[in-house]
């Protein structure tokens, strides 16, 4: 047996055989050119072979996968062997370019032709990208780059996730996700939350493991152990087992008291908030508009944008939607808003910030919003993502009421927003805390960087800190939380202890933190949320804490 | 050269699943079919067998494109392209 510690961010315990998920396709040289002992006519014929085999390895998948993943395998599968894609490839190599390379440029003009185009088929360059990584691939005779794909239900292992690769993830194939790089709040925790798979992240040194290995996770301790024994293998067969666990949350999120504490849900189009009212959600605690405007090359039409809010609201009729404007920028870009050059975007022009640069996006989403939300019986609230200055407040407030949006808020994410908290609600009607971003900036550590992931940690006391300071400094304003710190059911519990009125998570987190929530008093809480404050590091304020809630551990959580 | 014009029967055009089951049914066949949109010269006329084509031509609901093929079986290979085309595939 041999042990890893990482840092949980879904509990679960589970046992099962380790998949190691291949590192990404290095690009060949540029310029990179035929072995002097190879013929161009070879290489061609090279290239045609591993083209027909990811064509097959492709098809092969989309014959297993749901309706929805099929189509795009299937149209990938015929990219894979495109006689367009090979004819440009094959030109290059008569010329004298090694077949790598001549693939992977060929792919580039492709990809340079689709996203001209823009829309529906700007979105498709990253099935020619991903084609073109399998051929390179198979090629040089290295797995395939992606999520594996086995018979077996599996263990993934990986340095990091991206966005992209929740796509082929098949949370029936996949028990947990282990990586060796990630921070609580990296993508790979979302992911994980959002399919509610049992997760370790930040576990140095795992990529040691080999395929197949047994491996015992508990994305609750952060631990990760090699071929297990009988008593971990008991515990995984408890978890297994155990339906005395929260499963459901039956939409009243109080405390053991019987105080509200509303708990809502975040989501990022219809489909996420329809399942979000099933699963119990009071409302949105955060509705994000990026779905509405990536993969575009230009803002969407009013019409277009209105009935997508509108699909939100009413699947949350006559209850609170907070709806968040576009917040592009950093590691969201769009090529008509924000500038990719900049050489430090977390600190660029970003959230709110690009209106000062394209103004008049924010306002016609206003308006798209203010159509949506007359035609719906939603408690419609609007807030602006990266606030830094009381001004900045006063003037996204006056735009809202001016056109006919009445809630206005604002999202601290920025210490300079937490620490002027009075001045910076005075004009607006709520806060809500986006704690992903504002233990970024606290701790100056970026989200995606496994080195830096205790750091990036909301249980850093600077970061509650910041939080009561908030709270504070709105005089009893609502000042909700809409990170990923609401999910963790202990922090949860110091959030609410801090004063925090309303928790808004990834739908599948509301049982297990409202069962927790329900466990304490408003006083319990306070206390709680005290012991915190006073503690010198993060992992002393969370073991303080979690200590004090033995129902955690008896929930697995 | 044989020459037939069909009108695109498929509400998101042809792209997606029915761009899919076209260059699949042309990579079949006997003979090399070309495609281009109605009006633009023949000699820009695209390989009706490659996916990255279709979607680069970007024909829409409603368009009529132009499908060409030379040879033995190009009438029955027009034919089965055409009916392709004229099929609303998302219905």
């Amino acid at each position: 047996m041999k042990t890893f510690n990482g840092v949980g961010v879904t509990p679960g315990r589970v046992i099962g055989p380790v998949r190691l998920m291949p590192p990404a396709v290095p690009a060949p040289a540029a310029g990179e050119r035929l072995d002097p002992g190879t013929t161009a006519d070879a290489a061609a014929a090279a290239l045609r072979t591993a083209a027909k085999t990811v064509q097959a390895e492709l098809k092969h998948r989309a014959e297993s996968a749901n309706t929805d993943a099929k189509a795009v395998l299937e149209a990938t599968a015929l990219m894979a062997a495109d006689p367009m894609l090979l004819k440009a490839a094959v030109k290059l190599i008569n010329g004298g370019t090694s077949a790598e390379r001549a693939i992977w440029d060929a792919a580039e003009g492709v990809a340079t032709m689709l996203l001209n185009l823009g829309g529906y088929m700007a979105e498709r360059t990253h099935d020619v990208f991903d084609v073109r990584a399998r051929i390179v691939a198979a090629l040089r005779g290295v797995p395939a780059p992606g999520i594996p794909d086995a018979p077996e239900p599996f263990i993934l292992l990986a340095e990091d996730l991206a966005p992209a690769d929740t796509a082929t993830l098949d949370p029936a194939k996949v028990l947990a996700l282990v990586t060796a790089g990630g921070g609580p709040q990296s993508h790979t925790a979302i992911i994980a939350r959002a399919l509610g798979l049992p997760a370790v992240v930040a576990a140095a040194g795992v990529t040691e493991l080999t395929d197949g290995t047994m491996l015992y996770v508990d994305g609750a301790a952060g631990l990760v152990t090699a071929d297990p024994d009988a008593a971990l293998k008991d515990k995984a067969g408890r978890w297994a087992s155990d339906t005395t666990g929260p499963a459901t949350f039956d939409g009243c999120g109080q405390l053991a008291d019987g105080s509200a504490v509303p708990l809502l849900a975040n989501v990022g189009g219809t489909k996420d908030a329809v399942a979000a009212a099933a699963a119990g959600a009071e409302g949105v605690g955060l509705l994000r508009t990026e779905f509405c405007f990536l993969g575009r090359d230009a803002e969407p039409s009013h019409a277009e944008q209105a009935a997508a809010y509108r699909g939100v609201f009413d699947a949350f009729a006559g209850k609170k939607v907070v709806i968040r404007t576009l917040d592009a920028g950093a590691d969201k870009p769009l090529p008509f808003l924000t500038d990719s050059t900049e050489p430090n975007p977390a600190l660029g022009v970003r959230g709110y910030r690009t209106n000062l640069t394209s103004p008049g996006v924010l306002e016609r989403q206003l308006q798209a919003i203010a159509a949506a939300a007359n035609d719906s019986s939603a408690d419609v609230q609007v807030m602006a993502p990266m606030i830094s200055t009381p001004a900045e407040a006063t003037e996204f407030a006056s735009l809202c009421r001016a056109n006919g949006l009445n809630t206005p808020g604002v999202m601290v994410e920025i210490p300079a927003a937490a620490l002027t908290a009075a001045s910076l609600l005075a004009d607006v009607d709520f806060a809500s805390i986006g704690t992903n971003d504002l233990t970024q900036y606290t701790m100056a550590a970026d989200r995606q960087l496994g080195p830096l992931a205790a750091l990036n940690d909301p249980w850093q006391p600077a970061v509650l800190i910041l939080v009561k300071a908030t709270v504070d400094g709105g005089a009893g304003k609502p000042v909700g939380v809409c990170g990923e710190a609401a999910a963790d059911p202990a922090l949860a519990v110091v959030l609410v202890g801090l004063g925090v009125s309303s928790l808004s998570m990834t739908a599948r987190a509301l049982p297990a933190v409202s069962a927790v929530l329900r466990s304490v008093t408003r006083e319990r809480a306070r206390t709680l949320a005290a012991l915190a404050l006073a503690a010198p590091s993060a992992a002393q304020a969370r073991s303080a804490v979690r200590e004090q809630l033995p129902l955690l551990d008896q929930l697995g959580l | 050269m044989k020459e037939r014009t069909a009108t695109i029967a498929s509400r998101v055009g042809l792209h997606a699943r029915p761009a899919a089951i076209f260059v699949e049914a042309a990579a079949e066949l006997p003979v090399d079919v070309t495609i281009s949109m109605q009006g633009e010269p023949a000699e820009d006329a695209l390989d009706a067998s490659s996916i990255l084509s279709l979607m680069g031509l970007g024909a829409a609901h409603g368009d009529v494109v132009v499908l060409r093929a030379e040879g033995d079986g190009a009438d029955e290979a027009l034919e089965t392209l055409v009916q392709i085309l004229e099929t609303d595939h998302d219905a």
